[in-house]
């Protein structure tokens, strides 16, 4: 008997009583036996709760936390601080036990959290209109896309090499199957080459995609690409670090027609990789194209404010095959979690971590060169991750590391195989002047 | 009469604040020593100010205005609103698992590639499929990467003349938007009068330029469609697959598994069948599986097992690529591992038995009440229609308001399409009898009253902290954040 299952076995003779079956398996008569399973399913036997702790915990203990090793890894995920409040609060059953807002009246909380949700990326990302949250980045940058192909009716896109790969992936995936060719642009030390750009645009370039700060950590021109792309009639879709937003340049401001990310940074635990989210937000013009749940104020009957799922007229469950995407949910429990700490940094706290991430990736850069084992790969100007060249086999190096605790960094060479022994170093506000120096200490030693 | 909450901008007083961070400890230099000054911005966003406890009063007070499981009955029809258990969210807080950075390497983490395999072997054993992937992040995700797969099987082959999907009328809206996004047109099969694929029209539309059909078996009606093997028999001789879309799940583990109806692809949405939460719409879990000759195509990497550790496998010639960053919705995957664990094989099966129990259970005590379309022994959810009451001017929606004065999150209304005015049910394993019956004699209550008071059912709710919300207004004059309300 499941602690999960609170119906008696005399409950349940009663219930069957009452409904006319003679037993359970008279209501599984439209089942045909030649599909009925014969024996029972091949599972392990159910485990008690302190078995099962102790099972989960085994299994949490195989891996290197975060804790107890010292993360320069970024590359899309980040280790920045979560204030406490955050887990405590996402952890009230009244929001993380409910379903998607579909009766306004009982789900005012999740409705006006997403109201401020989408107030704080338009102001991060200085665009009119966010949807409530896509699944992560990558995915973003797919369905930002798949947006601008219908809004222009055109079928190719280009993409920057210096986006994610991850991200260059699923957008691969997502065109392939319907139509859309990918063509990727070039760089030049670590930024966008412009020319390379210019000369790969035609008629039917539907949306340039760029990354800022881009995956080799290096902030672009966004003003140049947006001209460019413009003088084309092609939109600009700019994925960006929602934390660098605190200190650059609104993408709106310069001209983006799209701005996605992934919104991990922002409160939200490294967790392997999943669930984040992603935002997603556009110009008032491509309003009704926008994929995925959006929240709006409205009032009720005697004129209270109140908030809804609104312009639902673009979404699956109303236009079926002539929705804007297929997309059902949103990821509202990691946006909640990322309004929260939005709430909790505020106007300046979210500058003072994008300084503190700024000044320790500096140091920490300067401190590698210093060394001499290492050279730089780019001179252009980065926010809060460098690449840098180790003179060594940096595979060894991060092995070595490793042991020493030390989560050295991402290996380039795993995706852009011209870049040998080069690292890939992200310095968040959590990492100490001492956890800097011992890395190089210990890169130097190793 | 409840005040309406302040938005946190409103709230908002310059000077206060709700972080601590450390002082800077290494050599500061200025900023545009950094950064060009022409990259940054003139000022910071404005985000909100305040002190930590007003952010913890802003959503506490928000929470309270909101519905959960843990607050009552939540039978919303295909959603499986199960309980959620509470060990399961101790162990995804677990360090070891919130804090693991993806791209560490592979022996640093081998407690998560783990949980990922053993889960994905224990869906393979549920549903009959032979190897999971967990990439896609929600139902429609997975979906998405099912009809990709499927195109690319065909390809592969090079069978291109195959542009069509068919999904019955019944289907979920997330299966032809699906479909249109991976590419393919939507052909519409109808039911019959038992709310079965109709087999002749099915006969007639299953052609060689058709790609596979997409199935939700027990269907949205909430039927077992007794002839699938048929059903699989017309479309496996033409050529085409059989995706499963798994919402339905819960009525039948341990019972049957798509793979031995014939199913070739098989979604599950774990934040149904497997009791993660739904988290207020997200974040979910849809992984994909599918049978042996199909493998080859999922999302690259696939956890793989060498015999002394595990490891991600991304030379994949034949994978349709990626469809999420990293391997998928890691700790909601991790809850569905925890919950098969402590359910275990009987323990599942009960589970099954129980939804069904509970929804004929609803069906016997109120077909007398409301109209009941397809009057045969339900699975896992029962699809009633309102007919009886819009004869008194009353509508589906007016009694699902009305439910909300009684403390219970209402049914799904209006779905599936086919049924006019449905009212669709779903108790799961989680409700006793108890709470059914206090169900039962609501909506008791509520039919009578659709004869006796029909004006009162028409203004419902009566007891939430807003009344019926303005949707067109919205719609028409949109205020989509803080700032475009105050240039008003």
């Amino acid at each position: 008997m499941s602690k999960y299952i609170p119906n008696t076995d005399e409950q349940k003779r009663e219930m069957l009583s009452e409904i006319g079956a003679a037993g359970i398996d008279d209501l599984f008569c439209d089942i045909s036996g030649k599909i009925r399973l014969k024996s029972p399913l091949n599972l392990p036997k159910p485990l008690s709760d302190i078995e099962l702790s102790k099972h989960m915990q085994t299994l949490s203990d195989k891996n290197a936390d975060t804790d107890h090793y010292t993360c320069f890894l970024g590359a899309g995920a980040y280790d920045h601080y979560i204030p406490s409040i955050i887990d405590l609060l996402i952890s009230r059953q009244e929001f993380y036990t409910a379903y998607t807002p579909y009766q306004p009246e009982i789900s005012q909380g999740t409705l006006q959290a997403i109201f401020e949700y989408q107030s704080m990326i338009c102001l991060l990302t200085g665009m009119d209109v966010s949807n409530a949250s896509l699944y992560d980045g990558a995915s973003a940058v797919a369905e930002a896309v798949l947006l601008a192909c219908r809004a222009t009716g055109r079928t190719r896109v280009l993409a920057a090499k210096t986006l994610h790969p991850e991200s260059r992936e699923v957008l691969r995936t997502y065109t392939k199957f319907s139509g859309i060719t990918v063509d990727e642009y070039g760089f030049l030390d670590g930024a966008a080459d412009l020319s390379d750009l210019e000369s790969r645009l035609n008629p039917d370039t539907a949306a340039v995609v760029v990354q800022n700060p881009n995956f080799f950590g290096i902030i672009e021109d966004l003003k140049e690409i947006s001209e460019l792309a413009h003088k084309n009639k092609s939109l600009l879709i700019v994925s960006c670090d929602p934390i660098s937003l605190a200190l650059l340049k609104p993408p709106g401001e310069l001209g983006a027609d799209i701005v996605v990310g992934e919104g991990q940074s922002l409160g939200n635990p490294l967790s392997f990789g999943g669930p984040y989210l992603g935002f997603f937000a556009a110009t008032k013009q491509l309003m009704r194209r926008i994929p995925g749940r959006i929240a709006g104020e409205t009032v009720d009957l005697s004129g209270r404010r109140g908030f809804v799922l609104t312009l639902q007229t673009r979404e699956q469950h109303i236009r079926r095959e002539k929705a804007t995407s297929n997309i059902c949910t949103n990821h509202a429990l990691n946006a909640l979690a990322a309004t929260i700490y939005l709430t909790a940094m505020g106007k300046n706290g979210l500058r003072e971590v994008a300084e503190l991430c700024a000044q320790k990736a500096h140091y920490a850069y300067s401190r590698l060169i210093e060394t001499g084992k290492f050279s730089p790969v780019f001179t252009s100007p980065f926010f809060k991750e460098f690449a840098v060249k180790y003179r060594g086999d940096v595979r060894k190096l991060a092995s070595r590391l490793l042991e020493q605790k030390i989560l050295a960094g991402y290996i380039m060479e795993n995706d852009y195989p011209e870049m040998d022994n080069v690292l890939l170093v992200a310095v968040t506000e959590k990492r100490a002047k001492h956890e800097i120096d011992t890395l190089v200490e210990r890169a130097v030693c190793a | 009469m409840k005040n309406e909450t302040l938005t946190i901008f409103e709230k908002s007083r310059p000077g206060r604040k709700a972080y601590s961070l450390p002082e800077c400890d290494v050599p500061k230099k200025p900023l545009s020593e950094l950064i060009p000054e022409h990259l940054l911005r003139d000022a910071p966003p404005g985000l909100p100010e305040v002190s930590e406890v007003d952010a913890v009063r802003h959503f506490t007070e928000l929470s309270k205005r909101n519905y959960g499981v843990d607050s009552g009955f939540y039978p919303l029809g295909s959603c499986t609103m199960k309980y959620n258990p509470k060990i399961n969210e101790e162990i995804a807080r677990m360090k070891g698992f919130t804090q693991i950075h993806p791209y560490e390497p592979e022996e640093s983490v081998q407690g998560c590639l783990e949980v990922l395999y053993k889960t994905g072997e224990m869906l393979a054993e549920i549903t009959g499929m032979e190897k999971f992937s967990f990439q896609p992040a929600a139902g429609a995700h997975g979906e998405l990467c099912g009809l990709m797969i499927m195109k690319a099987w065909h390809e592969s082959r090079n069978d291109t003349a195959r542009k069509k999907i068919i999904v019955p009328d019944s289907a979920h809206g997330t299966n032809p938007a699906s479909a249109a996004v991976a590419g393919f047109d939507v052909v519409e099969v109808k039911s019959d009068e038992n709310g079965w694929i109709d087999l002749k029209s099915l006969r007639e539309t299953m052609t060689e330029e058709v790609a596979g059909l997409m199935l939700t078996n027990p269907n949205t009606l909430g039927l077992f469609d007794g002839n699938i093997l048929e059903i699989a028999d017309i479309v496996h001789e033409k050529g085409g697959l059989l995706y499963y879309d798994g919402a339905n799940m819960n009525a039948i583990m341990g019972i049957t598994r798509p793979g031995d109806m014939g199913f070739d692809i098989v979604h599950l949405n774990l934040h149904k069948t497997f009791s993660t939460p739904h988290g207020g719409g997200g974040p979910g879990s849809g992984p994909v599986g599918v049978v042996k000759n199909l493998v080859p195509f999922l999302p690259k990497p696939v956890v793989e097992y060498s015999g002394k550790s595990y490891y991600l496998d991304y030379n994949r010639p034949l994978s349709i690529g990626r469809v999420k960053s990293f391997y998928g919705n890691f700790t909601v995957v991790l809850k569905a591992y925890a919950y098969m664990l402590s359910m275990g094989p009987e323990g599942l099966r009960r589970a099954s038995e129980t939804a069904v129990l509970n929804a004929n259970y609803i069906l016997k005590k109120l077909k007398d009440d409301y109209l009941l379309p397809y009057d045969r022994a339900c699975m896992h959810e029962v699809v009633f229609s309102a007919l009886k009451q819009k004869e008194y001017g009353v509508s589906a929606l007016d009694i699902a308001k009305r439910l909300l004065d009684f403390g219970y999150h209402p049914p799904t209304v209006y779905f599936p399409l086919i049924v006019k005015e449905a009212l669709m049910i779903e108790p799961t394993e989680t409700e006793s009898k108890e709470t059914l019956d206090r169900f039962i004699s609501a909506m008791k209550q509520i039919a009578k009253e659709a004869e006796t008071n029909a004006e009162y059912l028409k203004s419902a709710p009566h007891s939430t902290v807003v009344s019926r919300l303005d949707e067109a207004r919205a719609a028409r004059n949109p205020i989509l954040n803080e700032m475009s309300r105050s240039k008003d």
